[in-house]
């Protein structure tokens, strides 16, 4: 009995040491990575490259994504609008929805499955086969010429990528409402332009997709840099990706949208 | 300046509560090619390491170049490792890199010369471990011996002072290992190098180096040129020169009586 319980406290304290101990390794690789901001944006080559790794070829996803989810809002909306006669104002709420959450949420979530496992896989990868090491006796940080390369690539994409999302699904819900249902196109648009409001809405928007862009690019990274340097650790690594990166979107989504509403 | 590029002296190291190396002392001289023998896990890969500033000693200190290799600073350490070329076991190539890009990459990071003069020392490096005509080949496209011919080319890129080779022979057919053989006594010399060679491959490692320091239980056991440790009666020598089965060093990890093992669970 004492010695189960003995074992339970063991296993929790090592479990708490190891996440603190983890914190305090990505708060430091932060630290890096801002340490070598200059020099990252001093060859803006590597990271324009980086960019079309992660924003670039993710765009196939996101867009299709992006078409469905409208669609259904557009389905979605116009069934609950049209029992309190204001199905006119269908554009509203696809374009509220999507610029105030689902543009930045569902974006950070498919960036982090599509972009950030690879991040972590690569950076991995590189690690299992001394290709982090061969650059360090090379007198080169991998912070500077891998890592931070990344995250500035991520912290770019990000925004972009979920005003495009946002673009996209605006048109999804356009073709289900005005082509399929029949709501007046005019309607459609005059009241969208009327109640979507540049500070509130679409600044709040990306000022979402920038700090989640910042968290999965810096999970990403930190995953596959601290990646023990096996099979499983990769593969451990990468799962542990999309669950953390899911888990904080989606967490500091709430935290970011009761400061705006508050503010 | 002294007459050793790299001093180790008293150094231990190790995970936790197991030491790797108990008191180490080496000295490897300027211009010389000298070996690291010893058995798998005896931390041969793990001095280089520590030479190259990968890892830091629990005591003692390793020296390159007159200057505590653990001491430095980010910067300092840059700046010594810019006096050191490593090979690694498997060639550690950028697998996003072509062969030209691989070994054109400590060059563009470290000068600024021109794009046609860092063709030349490419095209240079290359034709020097026979491998010009890959030079728009992948990683992926070469052999493991090309793959290892490559990462020799990118760690002499910069004509380092200081060579580390860490088991340069490991899985290489016997035609590929006399030629990296006959590479890392030539490029020593021609770029006046030292050379440190980690390896266990006793016949060919004999064959090229000047001095040979034997590890085992992290300790330097044997030291001697290859003619002194091929007439040496220490047991660990003999056993280790002469691939015999039986000797101070054991086969078998240690485990329990073998019969009481398998006997465990049934009636005696």
């Amino acid at each position: 009995m004492f010695n189960g319980l003995q074992g339970v406290f063991a296993s929790l304290g090592h479990r708490v040491i190891e996440g603190v101990w983890r914190i305090g390794a990505g708060a430091r690789l932060f630290f890096y990575i801002g340490f070598y901001l200059l020099e990252s944006f001093k060859r803006p080559r590597l990271i324009v490259r980086e960019i079309f790794a992660t924003g670039v070829l993710s765009l196939l996803i996101i867009l299709v994504s992006a078409f469905f989810v409208g669609m259904v809002l557009g389905l979605q909306g116009y069934n609950t609008l049209q029992k309190y006669g204001s199905s006119e104002a269908i554009g509203v709420l696809v374009a509220l929805s999507l610029v105030r959450e689902l543009g930045p949420v569902v974006t950070a979530l498919l960036f982090a499955g599509r972009a950030g496992t690879a991040i972590t896989a690569e950076i991995g990868l590189m690690k299992a086969t001394e290709q982090l090491s061969a650059m360090e006796m090379m007198a080169v940080s991998p912070v500077a010429r891998v890592i931070a390369p990344r995250f500035w690539a991520g912290v770019i994409s990000m925004p972009i990528l979920a005003a495009l999302f946002s673009m996209v699904g605006v048109l999804g819900g356009y073709f289900v409402a005005v082509p399929i249902i029949g709501v007046d196109s005019g309607a459609f648009w005059s009241q969208m332009q009327a109640s979507v409001d540049f500070r509130d809405d679409i600044v709040n928007g990306v000022i979402k997709s920038v700090v989640f862009g910042i968290v999965c690019s810096m999970i990403a990274l930190f995953e596959g840099y601290d990646a023990p340097p096996t099979a499983e650790g990769v593969s451990r690594a990468t799962t542990r990706t999309v669950v953390n990166s899911s888990l904080a979107v989606l967490g500091l989504d709430f935290i970011l949208t009761a400061f705006m509403i508050g503010a | 300046m002294s007459d050793n590029i790299v001093e180790i002296d008293n150094l231990s190291f190790g995970y936790k509560s197991r030491l790797l190396h108990k008191g180490i002392n080496m000295v490897f001289p300027r211009g010389k090619v000298v070996a690291i023998m010893g058995g798998s896990g005896s931390g041969k890969t793990t001095l280089l390491r520590l030479i190259g500033g990968q890892l830091k000693p629990n005591v003692g200190e390793v020296r390159v170049d007159g200057e505590v290799v653990h001491k430095q600073t980010i910067d300092g350490l840059y700046r010594l490792r810019r006096k050191m070329g490593m090979l690694f076991q498997f060639g550690a190539l950028f697998t996003d890199l072509s062969v030209y890009e691989n070994v054109a990459f400590p060059i563009r990071e470290h000068t600024n010369l021109p794009e046609s003069m860092v063709r030349d020392f490419v095209m240079l490096k290359l034709n020097a471990v026979g491998l010009r005509g890959a030079h728009n080949l992948m990683p992926t496209e070469l052999s493991g011996g090309m793959a290892r011919r490559v990462a020799l080319a990118r760690a002499v890129a910069l004509d380092p002072q200081i060579i580390m080779y860490d088991e340069p022979f490991a899985g290489l057919d016997p035609i590929s290992m006399g030629v990296v053989c006959n590479l890392i006594r030539s490029l020593n010399d021609a770029l006046g190098a030292t050379s440190i060679v980690v390896t266990h491959d006793v016949h060919e490692t004999f064959s090229f180096v000047d001095y040979v320091y034997f590890v085992s239980d992290g300790v330097v056991v044997a030291e001697g040129t290859p003619d002194e440790l091929r007439n040496s009666e220490k047991p660990f020598v003999h056993q280790f020169v002469h691939g015999e089965a039986d000797g101070p060093v054991p086969f078998h990890y240690p485990a329990p009586d073998y019969k009481r093992e398998m006997l465990r669970g049934h009636d005696v």
